[in-house]
């Protein structure tokens, strides 16, 4: 009875727009759906830093080993921030790692391609970035406070991101023939993973529903999907790029770019665990907390004695 | 701009490419950890001062570049000259064998790098102390870092412990080439435009010694051969390795911009 | 809600100044060994764009906040001491710098 009162509030301050805040009463399942959907967006940031950080010590000038560097670092304060707004909500980010590292949370699937060029590096800036930031644009305005709050900071951050990847991108398609060569090759294996990156079309999206209901979510998968192609196909053709996808054509009574249709199996194959880096992905995760332990162990043990030493 | 004489200009390149190449291996290698780092918080640390190595990297290139007879840009500096070239010390260009050797290497560095700053931006070049100063507030930070990791990873844990004294056996003898004070050098100093570093060992040891001391750390024995040669073009064997990486791009595509 | 599972650092609340005069203001929260390592790391995540001049660090569990169930109680009394405000009090027309 009384859960049933709360949880009739609780729907009235989503309705109101209210911001929920980690001590408020939240059922359940409201917890446990953030719970999963925040680490698992932190879990991305972490081993999203992998493909990018393959090419940070061959990176081609000063300038592009220093932006990349600061990007991929942004990454881990990503993580960080949204590790932390987890943990408001009762789990440490210990568990959550542990989690990660046995395969029982999920990351973005996008980030199981590998980069085979330095023009996948302008090519990730620009469209695995240019999908993260609709997404996260409107998960700035998501009902639990320290999650919006979060993806606030990172849209803040993530703005040059996506600027300097379409700067490498227009480098290359404007560069010599190998340059040309080499960025087109890298848009025809990212399209279609980018587009996947927001998820399953909504009727086939289990979690869709419930985290609209709770206002963690605003717009659907699919319509997310529609304004990153109207988004991006003009900035292609801006620089002479093209999409691997006969069937894009424009709308002129919607408005929208048509695209054709998203190859679903590769996408659930990869999400089970079978995308061409999935296992190499984790296996560097392994390896940095293990080969780390005994640095955090000699923190810990240091913190200790220092702490004993001062109460005597 | 002052006017120096051919000569002067030659010594002051050499010279200054060498704080270049100095700050861009250890940048370079620092960079290696990224996404690889004990927790994420040391990811971040270890990014951020990567990110300070190779600015200060590109800030003494560019200076060099104004000095260099064959008008090579900062990016020609770094990415089309051959290891023979590069005039690092050979500590900045030993390996992450672990996160200890990462500290000592960085600890023995920065050790160096506040009072060599120091001086050098006092230099009567301005283009040289301008530089110099506004690294020194980046490696005070870097000392401040890497000093309090030698403090946990010696006093940690006893495998912190032997870890750590492992890095600092095997990195010892790499520690003295900051402080070489040849004829070329001397020149310069005599000109006051750059510091007499072989009176920095004592301000170094000043710093590394009671640190290693308050970590547990044996000090080893100085040994009978102190790496040399760095300053020359002659490295380990690892420079190689870390260049044909770090360089491969410019070097495939020679006509490209990027 | 500090954890002091043998695998995890404490967490810290990270307070940062923006500029001279300004408050110090809640940034965000990271772990870390200690207060040395908590100060260091609290500049490398939460001021890479020199977002601060001064930063504090404290341990989370050390922080006490009311609970949403004193929402009412424990403010409301202050809502209608209207004579805490600038508004509440009339001044002539024309007199300016009030």
């Amino acid at each position: 009875m009384e859960d049933e009162k709360k949880l009739a509030e609780f729907q009235t301050r989503l309705k109101n727009g209210e911001s929920i805040e980690p001590k408020d009463w939240m059922p359940e399942r409201y917890r446990k759906q953030l719970v999963r959907m925040i680490s698992q967006h932190a879990h991305s940031e972490i081993v999203g830093m992998l493909p990018e950080g393959n090419w940070i010590t061959r990176a081609p000038n000063l300038r592009r080993k220093m932006a990349l560097l600061a990007k991929v670092q942004d990454e881990a304060g990503h993580g960080l921030y949204l590790y932390s707004a987890a943990e408001t909500l009762g789990v440490d980010r210990e568990s959550m790692i542990n989690d990660l590292l046995s395969g029982k949370a999920k990351y973005s699937s996008i980030f199981n391609y590998p980069t085979l060029t330095w023009a996948d590096i302008g090519v990730i800036g620009w469209l695995v970035d240019g999908a993260a930031i609709v997404n996260q644009t409107m998960l700035a305005k998501s009902s639990y406070g320290p999650y919006s709050r979060a993806n606030l900071r990172i849209c803040r951050e993530e703005n040059f991101h996506k600027k300097q990847g379409y700067e490498i991108v227009a480098t290359l398609a404007n560069g010599t023939d190998a340059q040309r060569k080499m960025i087109q090759e890298s848009v025809n294996r990212w399209w279609w993973p980018s587009l996947m990156m927001f998820g399953p079309t909504d009727k086939d999206s289990p979690n869709s529903a419930e985290l609209t209901k709770w206002k963690v979510k605003i717009h659907s998968n699919d319509d997310l999907r529609q304004r990153f192609v109207d988004l991006t196909v003009p900035q292609a053709k801006a620089v002479n790029i093209t999409f691997p996808d006969p069937d894009l054509k424009f709308n002129e009574e919607t408005g929208h770019w048509e695209f054709g249709e998203i190859d679903w199996n590769e996408f659930y194959r990869v999400i089970k665990g079978y995308g061409p880096m999935n296992r190499e992905r984790m296996n560097a995760r392994k390896k940095a907390h293990e080969d780390g332990r005994w640095v955090r162990e000699a923190a810990e043990a240091y913190a200790k004695k220092k702490k004993v030493l001062h109460e005597n | 701009m002052a006017e120096f004489d051919v000569k002067t200009r030659e010594l002051l390149f050499n010279y200054i490419l060498g704080i270049a190449d100095d700050r861009l291996i250890l940048g370079h290698r620092l960079s290696e950890w990224c996404g690889h780092a004990p927790i994420i918080e040391e990811d971040i640390a270890m990014a951020n001062i990567a990110l300070d190595c190779i600015g200060e990297a590109d800030a003494f290139y560019k200076l060099a570049a104004t000095f260099d007879t064959e008008g090579r840009s900062a990016d020609d500096l770094a990415f089309l000259r051959d290891s023979t070239e590069f005039r690092n010390v050979q500590l900045s260009e030993q390996p992450n064998t672990d996160f200890a050797w990462t500290i000592a290497r960085q600890f023995f560095t920065d050790a160096f790098y506040v009072p060599f700053f120091e001086e050098l931006a006092k230099s009567s070049y301005e283009e040289l102390a301008a530089p110099g100063a506004k690294a020194l507030k980046e490696v005070k930070y870097h000392l401040r870092h890497s000093r309090e990791w030698i403090l946990r990873l010696g006093d940690g844990t006893e495998e912190s412990n032997s870890r750590l004294q492992d890095a600092v056996d095997n990195l010892w003898m790499y520690t003295r080439e900051f402080f070489e004070f040849s004829d070329s050098v001397k020149l310069l100093y005599e000109l006051d435009i750059v510091p007499d570093n072989s009176a920095l060992l004592e301000k170094w040891k000043e710093t590394v010694l009671p640190v290693l001391k308050d970590a547990l750390i044996t000090i080893p024995e100085d040994p009978p051969y102190f790496a040399t040669g760095g300053r020359n073009g002659l490295h380990t064997e690892h420079l190689g390795h870390l260049l044909a990486e770090m360089q491969v791009l410019p070097r495939t595509y020679p006509d490209a911009k990027w | 809600m500090t954890k002091t599972t043998e695998d995890q650092w404490p967490m810290w609340e990270v307070f940062l100044q923006s500029k001279q005069g300004a408050p110090h203001e809640h940034a965000g929260s990271l772990h870390a060994p200690d207060a040395e390592m908590a100060i260091q790391n609290a500049r490398d995540v939460y001021s890479r764009r020199n977002e601060a001049i001064s930063i504090w660090v404290v341990r989370s569990e050390d922080i006490i906040s009311t609970s949403p169930s004193d929402a009412g109680p424990f403010f409301d009394p202050a809502t209608d001491k209207i004579f805490r405000y600038p508004k509440f009090y009339s001044i002539p027309k024309g007199v300016r710098g009030v």
